[in-house]
């Protein structure tokens, strides 16, 4: 298990030194999120009170799609100069490769819900009624369940012929749940309505359930040809 | 070694099965159309439940095989029985999309009528539509990859499929819309209410569907098969050529068989 | 040339498992057949080479030996084993492409592929990379190195945790006459010490005097199998003249 742990360390600050040097991932994933929001408030020009019913949505959405774009960028990383297969005639394990990638990807996006958050609230001139801390727990557990699914999708799609286009289309369905308990609890929070609480717990057990699959289909993914 | 016999006892048997089909879904569509009486609120448009909901039922048992062949195939990934799992699983899914297509086009018509909207976020129209979007992806991702590739992928799908359910419709039961679709009238009850008639046709029509769906199983699997053992005859004659190993093609064959 | 002292194939160390077995290996990737019953068994402390054209199914087989894939049919045992989770440790695998981050220093990437396999000595993998004739301490990223540069440092990659079979595909291709010497040199070096080499090339000149036997490889099956000698580089040479010639004519 210290391995495992071991492993798991290394890879994700090699990770996180790869993307600081080249910064292909955040940038491409924080300009698009920027366009998205500048659409947005386009097409909506809500007032201060339609901004809190629908900015939950809006916000979720942006992240979801941006944060397609850093997860294709992650393997495509491991792909140039076939490091991938490194990895694979090595003894480490393979869930290390995941957890390292899930949680490389993890704070990518965080740093971009971070950059995008203050842009949302300047736009939609916005202003919390419920307790705005619960919004960071939200965001920790929501961000993680589209991260482990993104991740594990990714690598899935990276044995398929149209690996880019794949993503989406079996992340989106596959992580509707979470979307709708992320989206509620942020718009509950946002409207000050107090019955967030319930949905934390409805993400967590969808993190945790999700995250034990990944974790048990990953080593077959990987080593399909 | 092919056994005519049994080979024409299976296709006889087959045969009947599908005159039995055929009969059944013309008794079933008859009674459905004519001979079950209308109903006295909704009127005549209440006759669309009679294909709704065994479209229905047949899409739940189709998915639910589906993830059980996947299973399967995860669990005896390198055994003969891992090939007929796939080909049960490819079959069950392409049936489950097209009953769940069915169910989806005839359940707006119907409630266009009733609630006088096509479509409503309730909880067993959005869990039927993100099951037949996901398994719509579920196909997709067979066509994008490689037939050696696609048995496994399309297998580790199902399982997050089957996981994502009971989250759908906890989730939107969660977020408290109250539900337009009506409950199941069955089980609440000695048939609380419904006309012994509409009963009849219902349960008739039922037991068609689900007679049509095991037909459209065998059908598709026995396909899957023969395209399976098409590709290795393929290949053992290409392996034959070369070099003369006619024992071994021989030997998967026999084993495909 | 060497050659006279090379042993004959198979007939060293008999009694000892081989390094690889092939029995009846075949593999096929959407019908089209990359090797087609192929048995094989490479012997330890001797360096292989496998020579063929194009599209012979050499690198396909370094990858089904390497874990990379899976055989369609038949079995490969490594130190006579089937379980691959048991030769990782002793497996080196340098293939064409360099395995390498470019964004990384060389020092940075040796250090995250010596930790894959438990080693997270900082000087070891310095020393490693003195050992192919690097410096260490360039800050450079491996995205700037020279094509040989980066063979160097891909074999110092291969075999940094010390493997008793090294794969090599393409080692010498666009490679610098140095670089080509001192990498030709280190796999001699590790074959005299016990290793088993396998090498995929098209230029086995450079490994002249070095190697022990060849391996032919003709669509998918083993054509030929001999001591690598000046006849053997002689046969090699007028073959890929006569494609070549042929290339030509069809031009």
């Amino acid at each position: 298990m210290s391995s495992l742990a071991h492993i798991t360390r290394i890879g994700l600050r090699k990770d996180l030194r790869l993307e600081w040097r080249s910064k292909d991932a955040l940038n491409a994933m924080i300009f698009f999120g920027g366009l998205i929001v500048v659409i947005f408030s386009f097409a909506f020009e809500p007032t201060q009170e339609e901004a809190r019913q629908i900015t939950g949505g809006l916000i979720w959405v942006a992240f979801l799609f941006a944060a397609v774009v850093a997860m294709n960028q992650t393997w495509a990383r491991e792909l140039r100069n076939q490091v991938l297969d490194a990895y694979c005639v090595s003894p480490a394990q393979p869930n290390a490769l995941f957890l390292s990638k899930a949680l490389g990807n993890f704070v990518f996006v965080i740093i971009l819900e971070a950059v995008m958050a203050p842009l949302f609230v300047i736009f939609y001139n916005l202003r919390v009624l419920g307790p705005a801390w619960q919004l960071v727990v939200v965001a920790l557990l929501g961000t993680w369940a589209l991260v482990v699914n993104g991740t594990f999708f990714a690598a899935l799609s990276l044995r398929t012929r149209s690996r880019e286009l794949m993503l989406p289309l079996i992340l989106f369905p596959i992580c509707l749940p979470a979307v709708i308990a992320m989206v509620e609890a942020t718009t509950n929070i946002l409207t000050g309505d107090g019955s967030a609480t319930s949905w934390p717990g409805v993400l967590a057990a969808y993190d945790l359930l999700f995250t034990t699959i990944c974790l048990l289909l990953f080593e077959a993914v990987l080593k399909t040809e | 070694m092919p056994e005519p016999q049994l080979q024409s006892r299976n296709t006889k048997l087959f045969t009947v099965f599908a005159a039995f089909t055929f009969v059944l879904m013309s008794y079933g569509m008859y009674e459905a159309l004519i001979g079950a009486p209308t109903e006295r609120t909704m009127g005549a448009a209440q006759r669309i439940f009679y294909i709704h909901v065994p479209s229905a039922w047949v899409a739940g048992m189709c998915f639910g095989l589906n993830f059980l062949a996947s299973l399967v195939f995860l669990f005896r990934r390198n055994q003969p029985l891992a090939r007929r799992a796939d080909a049960l699983a490819v079959s069950a899914a392409e049936v489950g999309v097209v009953c769940c297509t069915v169910m989806l086009i005839t359940g707006p018509i119907w409630a266009r009528k009733a609630w006088g909207v096509w479509w409503a976020w309730d909880l067993r129209l959005t869990t039927a539509l993100l099951l037949w979007l996901i398994y719509l992806a579920y196909l997709m991702l067979r066509r994008f990859s490689s037939s050696g590739n696609a048995p496994l992928l399309s297998a580790v799908l199902a399982v997050f499929a089957f996981a994502d359910v009971p989250f759908v419709w906890f989730a939107i039961r969660f977020r408290d819309y109250r539900g337009n679709h009506p409950k199941p009238v069955f089980g609440n009850g000695p048939n609380q209410g419904l006309h012994p008639a509409i009963l009849k046709a219902f349960l008739i029509n039922l037991a068609a569907f689900t007679a049509f769906g095991i037909l459209l199983l065998i059908v598709r699997y026995t396909l899957e098969r023969a395209r399976q053992a098409m590709a290795d005859r393929r290949l053992a004659t290409a392996l034959g050529e070369s070099s003369g190993r006619a024992a071994v093609a021989g030997r998967e064959l026999q084993e495909v068989r | 040339m060497t050659s006279l002292a090379v042993t004959t194939p198979q007939s060293t160390q008999q009694a000892v498992t081989a390094a690889v077995e092939l029995r009846n290996v075949s593999k096929h990737f959407d019908g089209v057949i990359a090797l087609r019953g192929v048995s094989l068994a490479f012997d330890r402390g001797q360096l292989s080479l496998l020579l063929g054209e194009n599209g012979a199914g050499k690198s396909t087989l370094l990858r089904l030996i390497a874990g990379l894939a899976t055989a369609t049919e038949g079995s490969i045992a490594l130190f006579g084993s089937t379980e691959r989770d048991k030769w990782k440790c002793r497996l080196g695998f340098m293939p064409h492409a360099s395995l390498l981050y470019d964004e990384l220093t060389g020092l940075e990437n040796l250090q995250y592929f010596a930790a894959l396999y438990g080693i997270r000595d900082r000087e070891f993998c310095q020393r490693a990379i003195a050992g192919v004739g690097l410096d260490p301490g360039l800050q450079r990223r491996v995205g700037q190195y020279s094509q040989g540069m980066r063979q160097r440092l891909s074999l110092a990659r291969a075999v940094v945790h010390d493997p008793d079979l090294l794969l090599l595909d393409e080692p010498f291709s666009n490679v610098d006459v140095a670089s080509a010497r001192e990498i030709a040199a280190h796999l001699a070096r590790m074959r005299d010490a016990g290793k088993s080499v396998l090498v995929v090339t098209h230029q086995p000149q450079v490994l002249d005097g070095v190697a022990d036997e060849a391996v032919f490889l003709e669509a998918g099956r083993v054509i030929d199998r001999r001591c690598w000698n000046l006849e053997a580089l002689r046969a090699f040479e007028e073959a890929s003249l006569g494609s070549r010639v042929k290339e030509v004519r069809r031009l």
